[in-house]
């Protein structure tokens, strides 16, 4: 266990009483509990209010592009498989502009944490609807009420057999603070969906509204059932079950690599004699 | 001026082999000693279609195809027809005796005859060419030796039957072809295509991570990448799409790895936004910009360069970048290894910029000087801890110091908005500047550091042939043809077009009386560039578009045409 104030103190640009505080306090505390030091960590983000976490932390950060988080974060997982690697960023930048990312990357099943904090709107361009409004919701963009049906990104991801999905909320830090030290344990891609309250403009999505309706999945819930968790991902309405709802153990990305891998890669030198035979085949 | 100068074309419908002919042939010929210059043209088709394979043999190296043949080799009727105009006086047309013979001077090959089994078609074909070119026979029978090991011995002793079988066909036929004059052998020599030649330069400057959308002419960057992976210690990783692929690129830049991303013109458009991104993050990547008539995609297996100014200004804001343009296939590996070098020193994006010509064509070389190369630039993998690391310190030559996140105890913080040293955000207006001051101090490093362009001919000429990247073959041809009439004309090559310098060269274009921009594209947009940079008047430009290399032939053409 480590202190806390070792991943810093900042001023954040986040309206008060915006769940993003709570997720940020989670991810410092699970990495204290997890005794992962600031040059330990990799946090990756895109674009966005939730994006904005690498700067509110001591960690090694990178700040990249709307919805390129989980590319980046892969990549850097792959030439330094020590850093523990999460990608820290909106449901708009994580479902929305980088759906196709979001798909390969469980595919390719790096092991490395996707932690998205689901507002279920747009937060940084000021409220319009994200791939996980409910249908019908009015925002400003939206004055007739959202008409794409939404994306069930908890479900998405147990329907690909991603190796582990999770759903939490920024309102219950230990539930999350357990369930991101679960999702790192976990070898391979993790996704960590958590419902994050927008105060400024999310005003179905409440603290309230979440906090009467999740309720946590018990003890005798058996994350290796597909069926059961794909049910579980579709309970979204009165009643919204959170923790670990699925797990699989597909051998994480890297396993093939080729052994005269130097870690981080790149720190090597280049063989220079084999080299030579590389360019002797061409003869 | 070359004393040999031969050209064989091999031509047919894709799927028929005639590729396989082509580079065999390319190697045996190369190992004899020639200087080889293969060019591929091919339709955006895997079967049908027609094909050909370029091949010029000379004593001296060229660096372009020839306007005309010597021996048209026709895998079907299509290829006589479409290629028999082109056949130098005397050429001769090679072809299966179930075709239609068209020319005087024909070799009608029995193929059915020379091996019962329809599959060594090839081989026929191959033992023919050599056999009439005058290359001894144990040249081929090494290299089929070699090729089919794996399939055992009864495999190469059947091909080698079949190779026997065509030279001792084709003796009586020896007078219907000149021979080679003989060179000196030399094992040892290599055989690439312009793809090949930057991946090892790239692979010689350190590049470890590859993350590439297969995307045509670009491709093959990443699969001679792959090829290698294992014995260089290099990842390449097929991704979802181009924006993947140089996001990616850059997550394992900042993670300690070289990194390249090989694509074409839609692929880089894809990427522009995260080019920029490269850019303010100080991240440095080597984009490899095959081009091809675009856009949207234009002629898909054809060549150009019309993707010279979006190489130089894709992507949104203001960021250093350095955009080279390698000339001759020996040149892609170099350029291969210094876009990585100055990626590295720089901290900046780098875009290669080929074509599919140069992609594809296949040079013979002596090996690669690998003494020449520099020293290439690496980031700081130290584990000692400064007081405190800051990733975008400000420093006189604007060139930050960059560690390696999980190597030491700093924390690395790498980040895509304005920010200040360490890298957080801000919107203060004295950092912003003094981070803008700093990238404009990179960018007066980076023109300190410019590759002069190469000049040949006279210091005084009538005409001044200007140009850049993979036309630099055909136009110092053109212009070696002209100076042997008696003309005054003299040659500029650019290999790198952006950032330039023009102190460099605008005593050249002062001196000249006349001056000819030669491009393979419409706009004419190095002439643009240089109108703009210089204010000297470019009084000609010569443009190719149609797909098809430039060539000496073509260019002098032009540059008599009103
Ligand atoms: C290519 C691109 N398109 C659009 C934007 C503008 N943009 C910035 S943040 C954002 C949405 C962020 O929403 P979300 O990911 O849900 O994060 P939140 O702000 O709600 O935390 C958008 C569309 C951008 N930065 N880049
Ligand atoms: S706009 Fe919403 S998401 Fe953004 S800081 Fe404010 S409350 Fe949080």
């Amino acid at each position: 266990m480590r202190d806390i104030n070792e991943y810093g103190q900042y001023s954040e640009a986040w309206c008060p009483g915006c769940g993003n505080f709570d997720i940020l306090k989670a991810l410092k505390q699970t990495l204290a509990e997890l005794d992962i030091a600031p040059y330990q960590a990799a946090i990756v983000s895109g674009i966005g209010q939730a994006a904005k976490v690498p700067h509110y932390i001591t960690a090694n950060g990178f700040n990249g592009l709307h919805g390129r988080a989980l590319s980046s974060a892969q990549a850097i997982k792959i030439i330094n498989p020590e850093l523990t690697v999460i990608a820290t960023s909106g449901d708009g930048c994580t479902y929305g502009e980088g759906g196709n990312h979001f798909l390969a990357a469980i595919r390719r099943n790096v092991d490395m944490v996707a932690l998205v904090h689901d507002n279920q709107v747009y937060g940084l361009t000021k409220g319009q609807a994200s791939p996980t409004t409910k249908e019908g919701q009015i925002t400003k963009a939206q004055p007739f009420g959202v008409t794409n049906a939404p994306f069930n990104p908890v479900e998405v991801a147990i329907a690909m057999r991603a190796n582990f999905v999770a759903r939490s909320f920024s309102g219950n830090v230990p539930h999350l603070v357990e369930t991101l030290k679960a999702a790192i344990a976990h070898p391979g891609f993790a996704l960590v969906d958590v419902f994050q309250p927008c105060v400024s403009f999310n005003k179905v999505n409440t603290f309230g509204w979440y906090k009467k309706r999740c309720y946590e999945l018990g003890e005798d819930y058996d994350s290796t059932n597909w069926n059961a968790a794909i049910q579980k991902a579709n309970e979204l309405d009165e009643q919204i079950p959170i923790g670990v709802l699925y797990t699989n153990n597909r051998p994480a990305y890297g396993g093939h690599l080729a052994k005269k891998l130097v870690y981080p890669i790149g720190t090597g030198e280049v063989d220079s004699a084999a080299f030579e035979s590389v360019v002797k085949k061409y003869s | 001026m070359p004393t040999l100068d031969r050209t064989i074309i091999i031509a047919g419908a894709a799927g028929q082999g005639l590729v396989t002919v082509g580079e065999l042939l390319s190697k045996i010929l190369t190992r004899a000693g020639y200087e080889i210059f293969a060019t591929q043209h091919y339709m955006s088709r895997i079967r049908g279609g027609h094909n050909s394979f370029r091949l010029r043999i000379s004593d001296l190296p060229r660096y372009a195809s020839a306007d005309n043949y010597d021996i048209l080799f026709a895998f079907d009727q299509d290829a006589t027809t479409l290629h028999s105009d082109m056949l130098h006086e005397g050429g001769t047309i090679i072809l299966s005796d179930k075709l239609d013979a068209v020319h005087k001077q024909c070799v009608r090959i029995p193929f059915d005859k020379l091996s019962s089994n329809p599959r060594y078609e090839n081989i026929v074909a191959l033992g023919v060419l050599c056999s009439l070119l005058g290359l001894e026979r144990a040249l081929p029978e090494q290299l089929l030796s070699e090729r089919f090991a794996s399939k055992g011995e009864e495999i190469v002793q059947e091909n080698i039957a079949v190779l026997t079988s065509a030279y001792e066909w084709s003796v009586a036929h020896s007078d219907k072809c000149s021979q080679l004059p003989k060179m000196y052998a030399h094992p040892e020599r290599i055989l690439v295509n312009g793809n090949n030649s930057i991946a090892l330069g790239a692979m010689a400057a350190g590049v470890k991570f590859c993350a590439f959308y297969p995307m045509t002419p670009g491709s093959s960057v990443a699969q001679t990448l792959i090829n290698h992976s294992e014995e260089m210690g290099v990842v390449v990783e097929q991704v979802e799409d181009e924006i993947a692929a140089i996001n990616m690129a850059l997550g394992a830049s900042y993670a300690g790895a070289a990194s390249l991303v090989p694509t074409s013109g839609g692929g880089f458009a894809l990427m522009t936004e995260a080019i920029s991104l490269a850019g303010v993050m100080e991240q440095p990547v080597v984009i490899v910009l095959a081009q091809r008539p675009g856009p949207a995609t234009g002629l898909p297996t054809r060549t150009e360069q019309g993707d010279l100014l979006f190489s130089m200004f894709g992507g949104h804001g203001e960021f250093p970048r350095i955009v080279l343009a390698p000339s001759t296939i020996e040149e892609c590996f170099e350029m291969g290894h210094r876009a990585v070098s100055f990626a590295e020193r720089y901290q900046t994006p780098v875009i290669l910029l080929t074509d599919q010509f140069l992609a594809d064509a296949l040079q013979s070389l002596e090996t690669y000087d690998l003494h020449s190369l520099g020293q290439v630039h690496r980031p700081d993998y130290s584990d000692t801890e400064p007081a405190s690391y800051q990733r975008y310190a400000l420093t006189p030559d604007g060139i930050s110091p960059r560690r390696i996140p999980g190597i030491g105890k700093t924390t690395v913080l790498a980040d895509s908005h304005a920010h200040n040293e360490r890298g957080n955000i801000t919107e203060d207006k004295a950092l912003r500047n003094s981070m803008v001051k700093k990238m404009l101090l990179k960018e007066s490093s980076i023109r300190k550091d410019v590759i002069p362009p190469r000049y040949y001919g006279n210091s005084k000429p009538d005409k001044l042939l200007i140009c850049w990247g993979s036309s630099e073959g055909a136009v110092r041809e053109a212009a070696e043809s002209r100076i042997e009439h008696g003309e005054n004309v003299a040659v500029l090559c650019f290999s790198q077009v952006y950032p330039l310098d023009v102190t460099q060269f605008i005593h050249y274009l002062e001196n000249a009386k006349e001056r000819v921009c030669i491009e393979g594209n419409a706009f004419g947009q190095f002439a643009w560039l240089l109108k703009g940079l210089t204010c000297i008047p470019i009084e000609k430009n010569i443009s190719r578009y149609d797909g098809r290399p430039l060539t000496a032939g073509y260019i002098v053409h032009k540059m008599y045409e009103e």
